[in-house]
């Protein structure tokens, strides 16, 4: 049962990634973008992880996918079609993804995964949350502090890119 | 076969899904008929009067109206997002309700089993509301996109830069919230404030009453009712995203709407008016009242409330908008966030 | 998780704490300075950088801290004075290099700051993750400083932004499999896994090719330097010497980690793979400099060749080539920075700094010249310049771990870069100066780049002179990496 919703999710996402670089609307390709991440927030779920799926619509379906669209608006690059700005590129580029697609198949088909599981039971697993959260702040203290930098480095220089367009 | 007890568990939960999906969509008639009857008695008018007593029935003659009406497609319009728009401000909008609760549990005579009055107590159930009440904009947005009219365009503009900007704010508040009950499920946070009004969330001094009103704020904008109503400015932009939406489509993002602020006034109960509590035991000898009524009624005072607002405050310019959200909200959130960490110590 | 076995240790991040708390301080100085006095800041980050500096070498803790994720040993020590130091010197030339570009601000010091932050989180990084936010800090950093230059900037950040995010995604991917494959990220605990585990398992190949890729991007290997030249073009001059210095140095020293300490035993894969891109990047980065009209992409293709040369070091995966890795970096920043500031002070308003520019530079500004001309050599590799000696290690190390063939290119590929090198003092001493005057410098100008290119010309000379004293601390460094 698990499985088969399993393979639904991974489906719609794999088609529904390959329609975000193939349809030629950019609005329906970040349609589509939103798809493919709720399949990855159901897989989540699949994952006894509720905690990073509804993170996961949170933050890159309600946030980020909405100023996308927001910018795909402001800059009306609906009208403009995505393939006149394309080279012949596409299919030396396809090709080049599908081989590398075979090559990464080949060596997982043949490699076998011999981490062992979780270390967390399936009653530990529901407080999810709690889990996550005494991780972040013991184990993974020094990385989460370091992210912090990365997100105001990242805020101080759009503002600044931003402000610096006004001045010219 | 399946056992008897699992078919009934199923069997529960239609039967609460499709409850609860049938009073949101008829709920929209009696609250029309009461947002304007409030306008009126505010505005010392009478509000409706000809059909039925009190006008009780124009909610009703109003619906045929708009079933009845020509749907009006645009030519040059993205058809496909253009239909698609209304369901994808709708769905969010009642999917919101899967997880939160209306009281604890009953006990129904007949088959003799409790039943919890909630479809499902996430272990991560604010969190869901807020991820799923953020999908509501994608109808507004594609909905103001596919219209190909300048005037859906920029409302859905305005609409999407308000909700992003006002979404941090009440996911702020929502945090204040959780770390008061140390806990993301909505059962748990009521639970947390049961015993007396002192236990609610808006009595936790001092950081209570700040997060309430950063939530009200925010959530007000999210929902874009006044005074925050910029994306359908009937003074700028004819009726915002909508513009082009007619006869059942416009109706089904009149009645997302609606939901919203029924979900925004039940919010505002569990997570700082205690919920189903009652505010103090009775000490008289007459049979408590059901929580349910509890809950009943504090909602009803909220949408009240936020139907009062509407006809009483002016609407906010955009820059102001913007301004109250980055410059206001946000520092006085990270203070607070920073008070009730200290407190919670 | 008890908090004592976290080996919570202040000490272990002092020197990065030091440099994050300088940032911030700037940044908040940022708002009580005038538009005009922003300079100032300048001063304040590149001085503070250099009262950081000996705190650096005081600080080893040998032992893992906060969960295994920092190691504060001499390898990461080593590494954060070449990136204290290449930072320091780009700030200082960036002063003058603002005013005249007419875009002085705060936030430029204080990313640049930031930037330098994350070079160090990724050297003392003991762990994939940890790695990962170092290098995404960095990165972030350098998108923006990137960006920062009026006009040109745009574009050279756009592609360095776009295939910067793509190798950060495939650098992910492949500490997923890792992941998958060993069931931790930390770099010792994967050593330990990997060896108790039979050696044909392709998961981990996979692994091995996707964060060989990731990091190749950082350092601009071929086949992925594609971005460089436009990075470097774009960026402001300052940026792209600390682009090309910290950045790589930092790059390789997560590369020399992770594959000399966390995958040994896989040695027989990865430096066949590493073996390809190396010789490929040196050739491929001296004939195409070749052509090269503008004298800030010769030597962005410079630097892809000089990667390649550096690449070779962490291929032999001995002590003597991560020492000799070491050894280049250092120089390498020395040199680089020199001829970057030359290029800076050479260039004429915003119309690019066209290799022709140099022309007649010796008639008229004979020190510059001169300064050029060494490191040139320097680049070129001839004695008895510091380049030189770090080519020899390098050589030597390869020669000695029986790399041939690798070392037999890295000559032809010297061979061949030799001729863009003398082109340049060709250009400087050969050929009559024309166009127009060059304008005048201020005193202050010259103070600020007369110390600047002073140092890293007695950096180059000495460092070529007197090499011993420097690689007896680098191998001592690279000792952590191959005790285990």
């Amino acid at each position: 049962m698990e499985q088969l919703f399993f393979y639904i999710f991974s489906i719609v996402a794999i088609v529904s990634a390959i329609l975000v670089v193939s349809v030629r609307n950019p609005v329906h390709s970040a349609l589509y973008l939103i798809i493919c991440f709720l399949q990855v927030a159901a897989m989540f779920v699949l994952l006894r992880s509720p905690f990073l799926a509804a993170v996961q619509v949170f933050i890159y379906v309600g946030a980020v996918m909405v100023l996308f669209l927001f910018a795909v608006m402001v800059l009306d690059l609906g009208k403009e079609r995505l393939k006149d700005s394309m080279h012949s590129q596409s299919i030396l580029g396809g090709a080049l993804a599908i081989v590398l697609f075979f090559i990464a198949f080949y060596l997982v088909y043949n490699g076998d995964i011999v981490a062992p599981l979780g270390a967390y039971t399936e009653t530990a697993l529901m407080k999810n949350t709690e889990v996550i959260g005494a991780a972040l702040y013991t184990k993974y203290i020094y990385p989460f502090e370091v992210v912090s930098l990365i997100l105001l480095v990242a805020l101080v220089g759009a503002i600044t890119l931003v402000m610096r367009h006004k001045d010219n | 076969m399946p056992d008897v007890t699992t078919l009934i568990e199923v069997l529960l939960i239609v039967i609460k899904v499709v409850v609860i999906a049938m009073i949101l969509f008829s709920l929209p008639m009696p609250l029309t008929w009461l947002e304007r009857k409030v306008a009126g008695h505010i505005q010392v008018r009478l509000g409706p009067w000809r059909v039925g007593p009190h006008g009780i029935l124009q909610a009703v003659a109003d619906a045929i109206k708009l079933m009845l009406k020509e749907d009006i497609t645009p030519d040059k319009a993205d058809k496909f997002l253009f239909r698609l728009a209304p369901l994808l401000a709708l769905v969010p909008a009642f999917a919101v309700f899967v997880t939160i609760p209306f009281g604890e549990s009953i006990s129904i005579p007949f088959i003799e089993r409790d039943v919890t009055l909630y479809i499902a107590d996430m272990n991560v159930g604010i969190l869901y509301i807020l991820a799923i009440a953020g999908l509501g904009i994608y109808g507004v947005i594609l909905g103001g996109w596919a219209s190909n009219s300048k005037y859906s365009l920029l409302g859905a503009l305005r609409s999407s830069a308000q909700m992003i900007s006002y979404e941090i704010a009440i996911s702020f508040a929502a945090i204040g919230v959780v770390m008061i009950a140390n806990s993301l499920s909505l059962v748990d946070i009521v639970g947390a404030q049961s015993g007396s009004i002192l236990n609610w969330n808006i009595l936790y001094l001092p950081v209570g009453p700040v997060w309430f009103a950063i939530f009200l704020i925010a959530s007000l904008a999210e929902i874009n009712r006044i005074p925050f109503d910029l994306p359908e400015d009937e003074g700028t932009l004819g009726a915002g995203f909508h513009t082009e939406y007619s006869g059942m489509r416009f109706s089904l993002f009149m009645l997302a709407e609606y939901v919203a602020m029924v979900t925004v006034s039940i919010l505002c109960v569990l997570l700082f008016f205690g919920g189903w509590n009652a505010p103090f035991d009775m000490p008289l000898p007459i049979p408590p009242i059901p929580a349910i009524f509890w809950f009943i009624g504090k909602v009803s005072a909220f949408i009240y409330f936020f139907m009062w607002l509407r006809f009483t405050l002016p609407r906010y310019r955009y820059d102001q908008l913007m301004t109250l959200g980055w410059k206001v909200l946000i520092p006085i959130s990270l203070v607070n966030i920073l008070v009730t960490g200290y407190m919670r110590i | 998780m008890n908090l004592a076995s976290l080996n919570i240790n202040i000490y272990s991040l002092l020197p990065l704490l030091m440099v994050v708390g300088l940032a911030l301080f700037v940044l908040v100085l940022d708002f009580f300075i005038p538009r005009g006095g922003k300079r100032a800041l300048g001063y304040v980050s590149a001085l503070g950088l250099v009262c950081i500096l000996p705190f650096v070498p005081m600080f080893i803790e040998t032992v893992p801290s906060y969960a295994g994720f920092v190691i504060a040993d001499t390898y990461s020590a080593f590494f954060n004075v070449v990136f204290l130091v290449s930072s320091a010197f780009a700030i200082f030339i960036s002063i003058d290099y603002l005013r005249r570009l007419g875009s002085e601000s705060g936030e430029y010091y204080y990313i640049m700051l930031f930037a330098t932050a994350g070079m160090m989180i990724m050297a003392s990084a003991n762990d994939l993750i940890g790695l990962y936010v170092g290098l995404e800090l960095m990165s972030m950093s350098f998108y923006i400083l990137v960006a920062l230059r009026p006009g040109k900037g745009a574009e050279g950040a756009l592609k360095y932004f776009v295939l910067g995010a793509m190798s950060s995604g495939i650098l992910l991917y492949g500490i997923s499999f890792a992941y998958g494959f060993s069931g931790t990220t930390n770099v010792n605990e994967m050593a330990a896994i990997v060896y108790r585990l039979p050696d044909n398992n392709t998961y981990l190949y996979l692994a091995l090719a996707l964060i060989g890729a990731g990091f190749a991007f950082k350092i601009a290997a071929f086949p992925f330097h594609v971005w460089s030249p436009d990075a470097y073009e774009g960026a402001p001059t300052p940026v792209t010497a600390l682009l090309s210095v910290g950045s790589k140095a930092a790059a390789f020293a997560v590369f020399l980690r992770v594959f000399a300490v966390a995958l040994p035993a896989f040695h027989g894969q990865w430096s066949d793979m590493l073996w390809v891109i190396s010789a490929a990047t040196m050739i491929f980065g001296s004939v195409v400099a070749i052509p090269q009209k503008n004298i800030i992409r010769m030597l962005a293709y410079s630097s892809i060749a000089h990667a390649g040369v550096i690449l070779m070091g962490i291929v032999v995966n001995s002590s003597a080539g991560a020492s000799a890795v070491l050894y280049y970096s250092l120089v390498y920043a020395f040199m680089n920075v020199g001829a970057f500031t030359v290029a800076a002070l050479a260039s004429r308003g915003d119309g690019g700094e066209q290799l022709t520019d140099l022309r007649g530079l010796a008639s008229r500004r004979p020190w510059l010249a001169f300064f050029m001309a060494l490191f040139m050599v320097s680049l070129a590799g001839i004695p008895p310049t510091a380049g030189f000696m770090a080519k020899f290690f390098v050589l030597a190390s390869a020669v000695h771990a029986g790399y041939y063939w690798l070392a037999v290119i890295a000559v032809i590929s010297t061979a061949i870069a030799l001729f863009f090198y003398a082109r340049v003092i060709f250009y400087m001493y050969m050929r009559d100066y024309e166009g127009a005057e060059l304008p005048e410098r201020s005193l202050f100008t010259c103070v600020t780049y007369g110390v600047v290119l002073i140092l890293t010309a007695v950096g180059t000379l000495a460092l070529g002179v007197y090499p011993s004293a420097i690689l007896d601390i680098a191998v001592r460094a690279v000792g952590p990496l191959f005790t285990i």
